[in-house]
C-alpha cells in the first residue's frame, strides 16, 4: 500500500519536473536528448561535488584555524 | 471585503478588485521554461536551416532569399517553436450551437500539431465555459429563434447594400430606436460588425490635432482605430486614476507637443469590463476627471453590456451613474445578445453626424434581418417587454453564477484576476506546459476552456479564462469546479499565497500611483 502511493507520488512528481522544464511539449527524441543533457550534467556536478568538496572543507578549516592562532598546530595532524 | 470610502464618496457600492502578485518561484520556472523552449526553438531552426529536419512551415521563395527576410522575427519564432506545440487547444471545431453545452468534433495530430486529422467522431455535451454567452441567448429554440426564423423567411439573409445606399431597413430604424431606449440615450446607430464599429467610427469622430487617451490593456479595434484616425496617442496605466489625472494635466498645461496650441479634443478611450483582466473601469472616476478637464469619453461596453448592473443595461447601470455622462457608448451584439454587430449610441447631433461620416455605414453592408430580429427579441426580453420576466431571472442567474464560481475558486486556492462582480473570470497558469496541459486535460474531462498566452497577454502571465453564462446551472458550475479542483491539483495549480491585497485606504493624492500596498 506504502509502496503504490510512493510510486504515484513519484510520478506525480516527474509530471511536475515534465511540466516545469516543458518536456511535457516535446518529441520524444527532444525529450531524449534533454534528459541526456540533464543526466550527464547531474552525474558530473556530483561526481565533482563527490571528489573536490571534502578536500576544500578540510583545507579551509585548517586555514581558518592557523588564522585563529598558532596554538592549535601541534594538535592538528596535517593529511597529505 | 473592505467597505471604504475614498474619492469622495463617488462609489455607491465596494468596488473589490485584485490581481495577486505573481508568486517569483513560478516566475522563475516561468523563465526558465520559456528558456528551455527557446533553446530547443534554436536547435529546431537550425536543424530546418541545414536539412536535417523537414520544414513544415511557411519559408521565402528562393528567388526572395535576399530579400528583406520575412519570418525572422521573434513572432514567427513563437509561432512555429512555442505555438506549433500547443495548437491543439485552439481553433478547435464546434458543430452546435455553443450554449452552455456544446459538441465538438474530434481531431488528431500525427505530426506534432502540424497537420489535424478528424476522427469522425463527435464529442457530445463539452461544458462550454469558453462562448461569450453571458445571458444565455446563444440558443437553437425559444422565441428568439422562431421570431429571426421568421424575419428571415420574409427579408431573406443578404442585405446586399450598405447603409447608405439600399440597406437601410425599417427593422434597422426598429432596432436603432430600441438600442437608444435600452441605454438610455437619444439616439443610437448599429452596424455589422464590433471590430469595425471601433476602428471606423474612432477616425470619424477624432482626427490630427486631437488627443487620444488609451487604456493599457485596450482591445485591437480601439488601438486599431486610435492609430488610424491620426491622433495623437498616449497610454495610462491600467485603470489608473493617478496616471490618467497627470496625463489630462499635462495635456492641458502644454497643449499639442510642437505648437504648443490647445487640443482640438481630448478623448478618453476605456472599456467596461477588460476581457483579458476580468477588471471593470473605474466609471465614477473617469467621469469625474472627464468633467473637471472637460474631455470626452468613449465607452465600450462590448463585455459590459447585459452583463452588468441590475437589469443589464451595462456598466453605467452597475455604478448608478447617468447614461448621459458618457459622450460616446459603444458596445457589440455578440456577447450577450447572441447575434453579431456593434452599435453605438449618444446625443442625437453625434449619432446624425456618424451616419454621414462613419466609413462603417458608407462603406460597409448593414446588419443582416435574422441577426436584427435576434437581437430586437432578445432585447425586449431582457428590458421585460415581451412580458415575462426571463430576461431579468437571466441577469440575476448570471450574477449569482459569477459570485460563486468566482468565491469557489478563491477558496480553492487558484489566482483569480479581476473585479467580483465581472462574468470574465481569468485563472492564472503562467508556465508554458502548463498552457497546453490544462485546455487538453479538461477537454478529457469533457469541459471545453479558453486558454490564452503570449502574445494576448504578457510572456509570463497566461491564463485561463471562463466565461460564465446564465445558461449554466449549478450542477454544470460544479462539475465544473470538481474537474478544476482536480487538474488544478494535477498540474499544481493552486499558486495563491491567499494574501488578498486590499486597495489603499488613504486618500489618493498626486504621489499615489499604485493601487495597492504590499
Amino acid at each position: 500500500m506504502d509502496i503504490k502511493s510512493m510510486k504515484n507520488y513519484l510520478y506525480w512528481l516527474y509530471c511536475q519536473f515534465e511540466l516545469i522544464t516543458c518536456s511535457y511539449l516535446m518529441e520524444p527524441w527532444e525529450k531524449l536528448l534533454f534528459y541526456t543533457f540533464n543526466i550527464t550534467m547531474l552525474a558530473m556536478i556530483s561526481y565533482t561535488a563527490y571528489i573536490f568538496i571534502p578536500v576544500h572543507v578540510s583545507t579551509a578549516f585548517q586555514f581558518f584555524l592557523h588564522l585563529l592562532g598558532n596554538q592549535h598546530e601541534n594538535t592538528v595532524s596535517i593529511v597529505k | 471585503i473592505n467597505h471604504i470610502v475614498h474619492n469622495g464618496g463617488l462609489y455607491k457600492r465596494p468596488f473589490n478588485e485584485a490581481f495577486e502578485e505573481t508568486p517569483m518561484l513560478v516566475a522563475v520556472l516561468t523563465y526558465v521554461g520559456y528558456g528551455v523552449l527557446t533553446l530547443f526553438g534554436y536547435l529546431r531552426d537550425f536543424m530546418r536551416q541545414w536539412k536535417i529536419e523537414k520544414c513544415q512551415n511557411a519559408i521565402e521563395r528562393e528567388e526572395q532569399k535576399d530579400f528583406v527576410p520575412l519570418y525572422q522575427d521573434f513572432e514567427n519564432f513563437y509561432n512555429r517553436n512555442l505555438y506549433m506545440r500547443i495548437r491543439d487547444s485552439w481553433n478547435r471545431p464546434i458543430c452546435s450551437v455553443p450554449g452552455a453545452k456544446v459538441d465538438m468534433m474530434e481531431r488528431v495530430s500525427h505530426d506534432y500539431n502540424w497537420t489535424f486529422t478528424y476522427t469522425g467522431r463527435v464529442i457530445k455535451g463539452i461544458i462550454n465555459m469558453g462562448s461569450y454567452n453571458y445571458l444565455g441567448f446563444a440558443q437553437n429554440s425559444g422565441a428568439c429563434q422562431e421570431a429571426a426564423a421568421k424575419v428571415l423567411s420574409r427579408y431573406g439573409a443578404g442585405v446586399c447594400s450598405t447603409r447608405q445606399e439600399m440597406g437601410n431597413l425599417d427593422k434597422h430604424e426598429e432596432l436603432e430606436k430600441l438600442v437608444a431606449r435600452f441605454l438610455g440615450v437619444e439616439s443610437a446607430m448599429a452596424y455589422g460588425m464590433g471590430f469595425a464599429t471601433n476602428s471606423m467610427n474612432i477616425p470619424a469622430l477624432v482626427g490630427k490635432g486631437c488627443l487620444i487617451l488609451s487604456d493599457e490593456l485596450n482591445h485591437a479595434s480601439l488601438v486599431l482605430g486610435a492609430r488610424l484616425s491620426g491622433a495623437t496617442i498616449r497610454i495610462f496605466k491600467h485603470n489608473n486614476m493617478q496616471s490618467l489625472e497627470k496625463l489630462l494635466k499635462d495635456a492641458i498645461v502644454h497643449g499639442q507637443p510642437r505648437t504648443r496650441r490647445p487640443w482640438k479634443k481630448i478623448l478618453i478611450l476605456v472599456e467596461g469590463i477588460y476581457s483579458m483582466e476580468g477588471s471593470i473601469v473605474r466609471l465614477p472616476e473617469v467621469i469625474a476627471l472627464k468633467k473637471k478637464y472637460k474631455s470626452y469619453l468613449y465607452l465600450d461596453e462590448a463585455h459590459s453590456i447585459g452583463a452588468l448592473g441590475p437589469s443589464g443595461r451595462g456598466v453605467v447601470e452597475y455604478f448608478g451613474l447617468n447614461p448621459e455622462d458618457v459622450d460616446v457608448m459603444m458596445g457589440t451584439f455578440t456577447k450577450s445578445f447572441g447575434a453579431a454587430g456593434g452599435y453605438i449610441g449618444g446625443k442625437k447631433e453625434l449619432i446624425d453626424y456618424l451616419r454621414t461620416y462613419s466609413h462603417s455605414a458608407v462603406y460597409a453592408t448593414s446588419l443582416s434581418p435574422p441577426v436584427v430580429e435576434q437581437i430586437i427579441t432578445s432585447m425586449k426580453c431582457i428590458m421585460g417587454e415581451d412580458g415575462t420576466t426571463f430576461g431579468k431571472e437571466c441577469v440575476q442567474q448570471l450574477a449569482e453564477n459569477t459570485r460563486y464560481f468566482r468565491r469557489r475558486l478563491k477558496e480553492m486556492g487558484f489566482i483569480i484576476y479581476g473585479n467580483e462582480d465581472s462574468p470574465v473570470v481569468p485563472l492564472m497558469l503562467y508556465m508554458p506546459a502548463k498552457i497546453g496541459a490544462f485546455g487538453r486535460e479538461m477537454l478529457k474531462r469533457n469541459i471545453g476552456v479558453v486558454v490564452v498566452g503570449f502574445p494576448a497577454t504578457p510572456i509570463i502571465e497566461s491564463r485561463a479564462r471562463f466565461c460564465l453564462s446564465a445558461a449554466h446551472t449549478k450542477e454544470m458550475l460544479d462539475t465544473a469546479l470538481k474537474e478544476i479542483n482536480e487538474v488544478g491539483d494535477l498540474l499544481q495549480l493552486k499558486y495563491s499565497r491567499h494574501r488578498l491585497v486590499p486597495l489603499l485606504d488613504r486618500p489618493f493624492d498626486e504621489t499615489t500611483y499604485e493601487e495597492t500596498e504590499d
